[in-house]
């Protein structure tokens, strides 16, 4: 894990000597532990503040989008097919770009290491597969494997499928992994139990849209939300508008999500907004063979059609 | 919301109960097949009002969101068939977006019969007339969808 922080910093400190990109966007240690934070390193001398561990689950892609100066980006599997899709949709250029790929280990899901234990977590390190964690009068070795984020359990593309250097030795992708176990399990309800299930799991949802400003997908300069004429979606905490926004939001995402987890990560109250990206990716993957972000030469599956396309919900 | 179907707040209990659908027509085919099917004196249930709409293409989820929001009961949209579309291809984008829109909506546990989509061209009075029969007798026996409405509590006052 530091050996790809290591190699991170050389490889931007060497970047922004020669000149050949104005800054890094990587992540720094954060406040609290399991926190790291996004950080844009424009001079050699701070390039040591950049590091690398299970805590950088944050969408880097997200910090690109309309910048005109040469950056270097740290990029996880995710991240680098987000900067797909961005390049797909205009957002950056890739000549702009320099890809500093990190295969990645999967990250661990702060959320549920909290919940294991009662008293407050002081420090959290890591070894190989081992989570280490310690507060006053504890320390317990956790398996990485069994505290990654619910999305790096089931993730199939680790590695970076676009770089210019990467900062680590290609990782062995999952196999045979189930991506979409928990959509069946859903998709399998009478329809009462399924309105059952997200009204309950919707409604601690307070309308901060975190999960919306952590989606490197969310750009548009007036979201949905925001529109008054006419107005889609009113603005309180009634569960029906409630529902359309994570519809919608959801919906805007439809072949372009990489499933990153962000929006999840973000959420205060730990919502499982992943319930709604999971069933479009479910859909896009059975329906068109789509997987987002994989190549920057194929259109999204919203944005072409094919006219032997699946005509079943049509009479 | 510059339309309101949400009146008449319609309960299970309520005996006179009547579905209420929007049907989203395309201007080039399926309207014209409405029209077609009231000249040729076809008979089909008047719970469906209808919005024009320039091509399937146009369709926006938050249309038929919020015609549920407003208290529709159940949604259809129809347009031209698959290579008649008048813009040459609106209809298949539609139907990708509108397949994709259908899923996540009965993932969220909407009935499947409450959501219709077709192709009718405008020479299909008979088809026209035939599908609004289908499609007024399935939301009929979904029942109302009261759970998807916004209930503003004034209203829910009224109405209790
Ligand atoms: S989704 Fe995959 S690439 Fe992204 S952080 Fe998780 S394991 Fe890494
Ligand atoms: S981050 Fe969580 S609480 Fe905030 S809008 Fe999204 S789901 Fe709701
Ligand atoms: S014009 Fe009728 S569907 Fe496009």
């Amino acid at each position: 894990m530091s050996e790809r922080g290591a190699k991170i910093r050389e490889i931007s400190e060497r970047l922004l000597k020669e000149g050949k990109i104005d800054m890094v966007i990587g992540f720094r240690k954060g406040t609290l532990p399991m926190m790291n934070e996004p950080c844009l390193v424009k001079s050699p001398e701070d390039v040591k503040n950049l590091v690398w561990d299970s805590n950088c689950g944050i969408n880097l892609a997200k910090y690109l989008i309309g910048r005109k100066e040469k950056i270097g980006v740290v990029a996880k599997g995710c991240d680098s097919r987000n900067i797909v899709t961005h390049l797909i949709e205009n957002k950056i250029k890739r000549d702009q770009l320099f890809i500093i790929g990190v295969p990645c280990e999967g990250m661990i899901d702060r959320r549920k290491i909290a919940s294991m234990f009662e008293k407050e977590i002081k420090e959290v390190a890591e070894e190989k597969n081992k989570i280490i964690v310690r507060g006053s009068g504890f320390e317990k070795i956790l398996e990485k494997s069994e505290v990654l984020q619910k999305n790096c359990a089931i993730c199939i593309h680790r590695n970076p499928v676009i770089y210019d250097e990467l900062a680590a030795d290609i990782v062995k992708e999952q196999k045979n992994v189930d991506r979409y176990k928990d959509v069946r399990q859903i998709e399998s309800m009478p329809p009462e139990e399924k309105r059952d299930y997200f009204n309950d799991l919707l409604s601690p949802c307070i309308r901060c849209y975190a999960c919306r400003n952590a989606c490197p997908l969310c750009y548009c300069p007036t979201c949905f939300v925001d529109e008054s004429r006419p107005q889609w979606v009113g603005k309180g905490i009634d569960l029906t508008d409630i529902k359309t926004f994570h519809f919608l939001r959801a919906y805007h995402c439809a072949g372009r999500c990489t499933d990153c987890g962000a929006c999840e990560r973000a959420c205060p109250l730990g919502i499982d907004v992943r319930a709604f990206t999971m069933k479009l990716e479910k859909d896009c993957f059975e329906l068109y063979g789509w997987e987002a972000g994989m190549s920057k030469d194929e259109r999204p599956p919203l944005d072409t059609y094919r006219p032997d396309d699946p005509n079943d919900f049509f009479k | 919301m510059g339309f309101s179907i949400n009146n008449q707040q319609s309960t299970i209990n309520n005996p006179k109960w009547e579905p209420k659908i929007v049907a989203f027509l395309c201007n080039w085919c399926s309207y014209g097949a409405a029209d077609l099917a009231g000249i040729s004196r076809l008979q089909y249930p008047p719970n469906i009002r209808v919005i024009r709409v320039p091509c399937t293409g146009r369709m926006s989820p938050k249309f038929i969101l919020s015609a549920f929001m407003n208290g529709a009961d159940g949604v259809w949209v129809s347009g031209c068939h698959p290579g008649d579309c008048h813009y040459l291809e609106g209809n298949y984008y539609a139907r990708r977006k509108l397949s994709l829109f259908k899923g996540l909506m009965e993932h969220m546990g909407i009935e499947s019969d409450r959501l219709h989509f077709s192709w009718i061209s405008s020479a299909e009075g008979t088809k026209f007339a035939e599908m609004a029969n289908k499609v007024t007798k399935a939301v009929r026996d979904a029942g109302p969808a009261n759970y998807f409405a916004k209930k503003i509590s004034i209203l829910k006052t009224k109405v209790a």
